[in-house]
């Protein structure tokens, strides 16, 4: 686990940096607070409802996909690392692994979930 | 002890230089681009502060330190505050694991030229790039404006999206090293750069860390002639400049990775490895400048399709055609 050490290192470097420029910014700025400014941005109008209504299932299903396909392709990585050691057998495996992947992929464009209208 | 302790005092050095060159670099990679794009559009591009407005990256970092950072009403201020900060760590922590250099000799040890080698640093990477898209989603979510909103949802789609591309393009690239580590990955190009066998695997790489770093011309989460500036309307002052350097800082670690995949890494003749290494950056920067000041925007649905129905078949195409050529 020592490699992680530096990791860890620069995390921290990191965050003080970002961290620091945020004091800063709250220590060196002048702060004056008065209604109309801390409106949020609506091009000069007051808003009138909260943003927070829904808003499209596209990018819910986009997500569902991601999750789908990320997860599969946490198994190619593997083996793509093994690959010259698996040989012919371990390709034959991934190749029908991935045609059940692209059946996936077909299937969700055919039920035409990849339009965006 | 004394081993110990002089490899912590490398290790700070390196640590140190490292960071002050990405955030040094980040800054004139604004000045850059400005004057570049300028001069694309026939402009001039900043020219008052310092000659040929070196000084201006100075002058933009004193005026945002000294802006008053404001919270919109009704914001969550939490979140509204660590959005930012969520975007630059990120992006800052990726280079730990990118080679900058090939190994130095120093007082008869050897001094590796990067922060630390894992055997996982590809994946290291998507990890990273993946939590960076929480800096703009809750960024945009905390703000409670409807620009932000929009901005942060769009921006999440978008990466997430892109994320499978840019994931399964750089499978075949794993095949042929047989390592998750950038270094054995350069090492595995001494002969050809990968560039040349992976032509495939080089487009869709490059189109989608495009896609990933949110530039022109997948600037849609930002939009700023639709939604005002996306997920960053409300933030001002260096809260803003935080999610600015984010994404100066994305664009150095593309270039870097671009670099260490497909162009070589370090390694090239004449000049020293970390020289060779920051021209390659410094290459893919311009191209990506040149892009932006080339393209318009696409529309959202273009960019969902082109996603999904092109860049994810064609990444699964190149993995299959590679693993065949290599075996036969």
């Amino acid at each position: 686990m020592s490699e992680y050490v530096p990791v860890l290192i620069m995390l921290v470097l990191a965050a003080a940096t970002a961290v620091g420029m945020l004091v800063a910014t709250s220590k060196i700025g002048p702060r004056k607070v008065f209604a109309d400014k801390m409106e949020p941005f609506e091009c000069g109008e007051s808003p009138i409802v909260s943003p927070k209504l829904r808003f499209s299932v596209k990018f819910y299903l986009v997500a569902l996909f991601f999750v789908v396909f990320d997860m599969e392709a946490v198994f190619v990585y593997p083996w793509a690392v093994l690959f010259r050691d698996l040989g012919m057998f371990g390709f034959v495996e991934m190749m029908i692994f991935l045609a059940i992947l692209a059946v996936g992929l077909l299937y969700v464009w055919r039920r035409g979930a990849l339009e965006w209208d | 002890m004394l081993t110990w302790s002089l490899g912590f005092l490398i290790l700070m050095v390196k640590l140190g230089a490292v960071l002050l060159f990405l955030l040094l670099a980040a800054a004139y990679l604004v000045w850059l681009e400005r004057k570049f794009l300028a001069r694309l559009q026939v402009r001039y591009g900043p020219n008052r502060a310092g000659k040929y407005g070196l000084l201006q990256p100075i002058a933009d970092m004193i005026k945002m330190l000294t802006k008053e950072d404001t919270i919109p009403e009704g914001a969550d201020r939490v979140i509204f505050l660590l959005a930012p900060a969520v975007v630059t760590v990120t992006a800052l922590l990726m280079f730990a694991v990118i080679p900058f250099g090939g190994d130095l000799s120093f007082l008869g040890k050897r001094i590796p030229m990067v922060i630390a080698d894992l055997n996982i640093g590809l994946l290291f990477v998507f990890a990273l790039s993946s939590l960076g898209v929480y800096g703009i989603a809750l960024g945009g979510w905390a703000s409670n404006s409807k620009y932000s909103l929009l901005g942060g949802i769009r921006g999440a789609a978008q990466m997430i999206s892109y994320e499978l591309s840019l994931g399964l393009s750089l499978v075949p690239v794993v095949m042929l090293a047989g390592s998750f580590s950038l270094v054995d990955i350069v090492r595995a190009q001494e002969a050809y750069p990968f560039i040349l066998v992976q032509p495939l695997a080089f487009v869709i790489f490059v189109i989608s860390a495009m896609a990933e770093s949110k530039r022109i011309p997948f600037d849609l989460p930002e939009a700023e002639n639709e939604l005002g500036a996306g997920y960053h309307t409300e933030y001002s002052g260096i809260r803003f400049g935080l999610f600015f350097l984010g994404e100066y800082v994305n664009m150095q670690v593309l270039g870097a990775l671009v670099a260490v995949l497909f162009l070589g890494g370090w390694s090239g003749p004449f000049l020293s490895g970390p020289a060779w290494f920051c021209i390659k950056i410094l290459v893919v920067a311009l191209v990506m400048i040149w892009i932006r000041g080339t393209l318009p925007r696409l529309r959202y649905d273009q960019l969902m399709a082109l996603g999904w129905k092109v860049l994810i078949p064609l990444a699964l195409v190149n993995i299959v055609v590679t693993g065949a050529v290599i075996l036969i």
